[in-house]
């Protein structure tokens, strides 16, 4: 009895807004996939979380080398009533926006000086295709060699990566618009400038906001791996030293709370991307 | 007083070069068109009749020979001139209003006044409650609308059509050529229409310019002329003369499709 009572509640609840009984039912079906999807989501999880706990309590999985969930939350607590942990976050994040914004900016604008002068884009072209396919990383212990073990080494890391996926991406944008668009604001008397900023600035946004997105993601990777070689804080550093002293659940902890970052960081960027695509829905 | 065509074309040519070669696009090709004129352009693909439109506006210099405008060389893209192109490009991140006001824009006359008579102007054309919608949520119809009242935002003297209607369904074409052709006599433009359909053009113009296959010349010139007087596109198609004119361009363009025996 109760149970119809809940299913039936529940069919309400999902079918809400449906202008008639068959549509409230195509919501219901709608909704209850992505319900499925996401309670799918959660379980798996909680799963893993579950299994990784369990199995390093049976020994199943050695802790001292896995570490495991009690621990890292333990460890988490501990670091962050002495707020270490948020100063290392804070470190890490730091360098990342400021390669982050750095590099979409200045990539940005050497696209741009790209588009404007066909000449040094073709003069250019060789010189990109090969950076762009050097792994930067390689780079990294001669920056430190040229900058200093310090901050300014780890950030120019990030920046030559993401400022090379930033020109390379935005640039493609800019030639891939329309050249119809472009006769069309022509036909209206529209010099260079304005047609780069009627035209092709506002066309290639969503290009812009995919190259933000793949930046977020390569800045990150370049601070870590800055911070692996040089650094004495910051999350990279935190997982180097966990590993160095063989404390596997500061390393763990470490790289959870990266995770964490990385998918609020990826977070902010999209929500950026609804704010400036809004004539798209 | 002199006359002084609207638009005058004198021996112009128009030469491509690639690294293959040289491609003659347009040759000798010599126009008059009065004021208040509406003149199409048909001819067989390729034969360089949007080449000729791109001349006229300005985006393109003649190899050799002339192109006046009012008696003068257009001076860069011209301000009394405005485009239509095949399809309306409405730039899909502004608003329906926003785009028409493209133009304006461009030109830095986005003035009080301006914006007055572009509010009727959609008020005009059905528009007005579709202002601040986003050009993929109309249909094509609406858009190519859009397009027409962006073009004529900008109160050009001379409107040049690049088959406007090619990407419309037959029942939309229909309703906008009559639309089409009725606003801009009223307002006396000059119009160049280029089309690839007979009866669009047999129906909207005053003139119809047969120019030839690939170089391109002009191979005859028809004045289209009805007993009942100038009427819309929609009821010149059931004039008695329309079959007429419709056959005389048919015979000189000439066109045979590839296997088909010519007569």
């Amino acid at each position: 009895m109760w149970k119809e009572h809940l299913v039936a509640k529940l069919k309400q609840h999902l079918g809400k807004g449906g202008v008639t009984p068959e549509h409230a039912h195509y919501l219901a079906q709608i909704r209850l996939g992505k319900l499925a999807v996401w309670a799918t989501q959660l379980t798996l999880l909680i799963a893993l979380i579950l299994f990784w706990e369990v199995g390093a309590n049976m020994r199943l999985i050695d802790p001292f080398i896995t570490s495991q969930p009690s621990s890292i939350y333990h460890t988490f607590l501990r670091m962050a009533k002495d707020s270490s942990i948020f100063l290392h976050t804070g470190i890490t994040v730091l360098e990342t926006t400021l390669s982050f914004i750095i590099g979409t900016i200045a990539g940005s604008l050497i696209a741009v000086f790209l588009w404007w002068s066909d000449f040094f884009s073709r003069v250019l072209d060789p010189y990109i295709v090969i950076l762009n396919s050097t792994p930067k990383i390689a780079l990294g212990p001669l920056f430190i060699v040229f900058l200093g073990d310090g901050m300014k080494s780890i950030i120019t890391m990030a920046l030559t990566i993401s400022i090379i996926v930033t020109i390379v991406m935005v640039y493609t944008g800019f030639r891939e618009v329309d050249p119809n668009k472009i006769k069309l604001i022509r036909t209206f008397g529209a010099n260079k400038l304005q047609i780069l900023q009627k035209v092709v600035l506002p066309a290639s946004v969503p290009t812009m906001m995919a190259a933000l997105k793949v930046n977020v993601g390569m800045s990150f990777v370049g601070v870590i791996v800055g911070e692996f070689l040089v650094a004495r804080a910051g999350l990279g550093y935190l997982i180097v030293y966990g590993q160095q002293v063989f404390q596997l659940h500061l390393a763990m902890t470490s790289v959870v709370v990266l995770i964490i970052t990385a998918a609020v960081l990826y977070q902010l960027v999209a929500c950026l991307e609804n704010r400036f695509l809004r004539w798209k829905e | 007083m002199a006359f002084i065509p609207k638009v005058q074309i004198e021996k112009v040519n128009i030469k491509y070069q690639t690294l293959d070669g040289e491609t003659n696009a347009l040759e000798d090709i010599s126009l008059s068109i009065r004021e208040g004129e509406f003149v199409s352009i048909v001819g067989p693909s390729g034969c360089g009749k949007s080449t000729l439109l791109s001349l006229i506006s300005g985006l393109l210099k003649p190899t050799s020979g002339q192109v006046l405008i009012d008696g003068k060389p257009p001076q860069g893209s011209s301000q009394k001139l405005g485009y239509m192109l095949q399809q309306d490009y409405l730039f899909e991140w502004r608003t329906v209003y926003k785009n028409i006001m493209l133009g304006l824009e461009i030109q830095g006359k986005n003035k009080h006044s301006v914006k007055n008579k572009v509010h009727n102007l959609l008020k005009q054309y059905g528009l007005w409650s579709f202002r601040h919608y986003y050009p993929h949520q109309l249909s094509g119809g609406m858009r190519q609308r859009v397009a027409l009242i962006r073009t004529l935002a900008v109160d050009p003297e001379i409107l040049l059509l690049d088959e406007p209607f090619a990407a419309l369904d037959y029942q939309t074409r229909l309703t906008l050529e009559d639309e089409v052709a009725t606003i801009l006599k009223r307002a006396n433009k000059t119009v160049i229409l280029v089309t690839h359909d007979i009866s669009e053009a047999v129906a909207m113009s005053d003139r119809v310019i047969v120019i030839s296959k690939r170089p391109g010349r002009v191979k005859a010139d028809f004045k289209i002329e009805y007993a009942a007087g100038r009427l819309a596109p929609f009821e010149t198609r059931k004039a008695p003369e329309f079959r007429n004119y419709f056959n005389c361009i048919w015979k000189e363009l000439d066109i045979h499709v590839e296997g088909t025996p010519s007569g």
